[in-house]
């Protein structure tokens, strides 16, 4: 982890920025490194939390509340990202917001060889269905780029997906060492 | 189990018969999408064209966005067993304006009635499926009101549970096999959404 990851409370932020959003469903699978912001948006009492049992529900889920009026965020590993692909044709084919925060594994010093294969092609079936990405490793720079994607997003009509790299989250090592 | 009897199109027409600015409905791909049209298109039905498995997660977004109105979705058996696990998802939000109805015929009627896994076991080499009973599935995901409906004299009962009871709500039709003509609601995704928003929130 670097330095300012140890300073900057980035999942913090990134409960801030989709409050200013007015995000009002929020949507999960369990995720180590989305943990504390799931927690915060389980405790919200403007935001509704919805724990899937698979990812590519959270993008059926989010056209439906686009539908009534509503804005969502989907949190994900990138280990489940292909499960989303085939229903992400919907923000295509309805042309509505989609944001969506992804944890990456596979990634930076990965441990896990099973991890790579979708860590490493997160970003390129994601741009293959046409979804934006951006991508964030720097603690300091994880609130502007939450806030500017939520922005494409909402305000530009996107499918949005942030990545958030591995370097930021650090890695994960079952406990044998402080990360 | 004696076969079906109950046909889907006049089933769904007087299951919105009388639809107000009140009910949403997203109707599945294929039959279920030509059955809702078939009773009259309108602006507040969302009928999809693709996107299968996707039915369920949408009514419950909208249900939650939209908690005064009725959320009603209408969908077959083949859609609703390559999503069984939105079940749990909308059991764990307990939306009580959300009725989910699967019209089962227990065929993919698009592709060419080949059996689903709702169909009969040792029904054949070519027509088998494993008995699959989505009503049990929808209990056992943790929606309790939960049932079949299967003749002519439980339509009313049906009707009045899916528009007014307290939900989540699943009912599983048992319907028969029928060729029905194709009744096609516009096909261009964003209209349908646009139009959608337009009527229910005044703005697309």
């Amino acid at each position: 982890m670097n330095a300012d990851a140890m300073t900057i409370d980035w999942r913090e932020q990134i409960f801030d920025v989709l409050q200013d959003h007015e995000v009002r469903q929020v949507y999960h699978v369990p995720d180590a490194g989305h943990s504390r912001l799931i927690e915060a948006c389980q405790t919200s009492n403007s935001i509704r939390t919805v724990p899937l049992t698979t990812e590519e529900e959270g993008v059926a889920l989010a056209a439906g509340a686009w539908l009534g009026g509503q804005r969502s965020v989907l949190l994900i590993q990138s280990s489940g990202v292909g499960n989303t692909i085939n229903l992400m044709g919907l923000t295509k084919t309805l042309r509505f917001p989609f944001l969506t925060l992804i944890t990456m594994r596979g990634d930076y010093g990965e441990f896990n060889s099973w991890q790579f294969p979708m860590g490493q092609g997160t970003p390129k079936v994601l741009e293959a269905m046409g979804v934006l990405l951006y991508s964030v490793d720097k603690a300091s720079e994880v609130k502007a780029t939450v806030d500017a994607a939520a922005r494409a997003a909402f305000n530009g009509g996107q499918a949005v997906a942030v990545l958030l790299r591995q370097k930021l989250i650090g890695i994960k090592d079952f406990g044998k060492k402080k990360a | 189990m004696s076969k079906a009897t109950l046909q889907r199109r006049p089933l769904v027409k007087e299951l919105l018969k009388g639809a107000d600015d009140n009910l949403l409905v997203i109707a599945g791909l294929g039959s279920s999408n030509w059955d809702i049209t078939n009773a009259g298109d309108r602006p507040l039905n969302m009928p999809l064209w693709g996107a299968m498995g996707a039915p369920v997660g949408m009514g419950l977004g909208l249900a939650m966005a939209q908690p005064s109105k009725r959320v009603l979705v209408i969908t077959g058996d083949g859609d609703m067993l390559m999503s069984m696990g939105s079940l749990a998802t909308v059991a764990t939000q307990q939306p009580d304006n959300l009725a989910i109805v699967v019209l089962d015929n227990e065929k993919f009627g698009e592709t060419g009635n080949q059996a689903t896994h709702t169909s009969p076991r040792n029904n054949g080499p070519t027509d088998s499926g494993a008995g699959t009973d989505l009503s049990l599935v929808a209990k056992g995901c943790g929606i309790a009101d939960s049932t079949i409906v299967r003749e002519a004299g439980d339509v009313a009962q049906f009707v009045k549970d899916v528009r007014t009871k307290k939900g989540p709500i699943f009912r599983l039709v048992k319907v028969m096999v029928e060729k029905l003509e194709f009744v096609m609601p516009p096909q261009d995704g964003a209209h349908l959404k646009d139009r959608f928003r337009a009527a229910l929130l005044g703005k697309a």
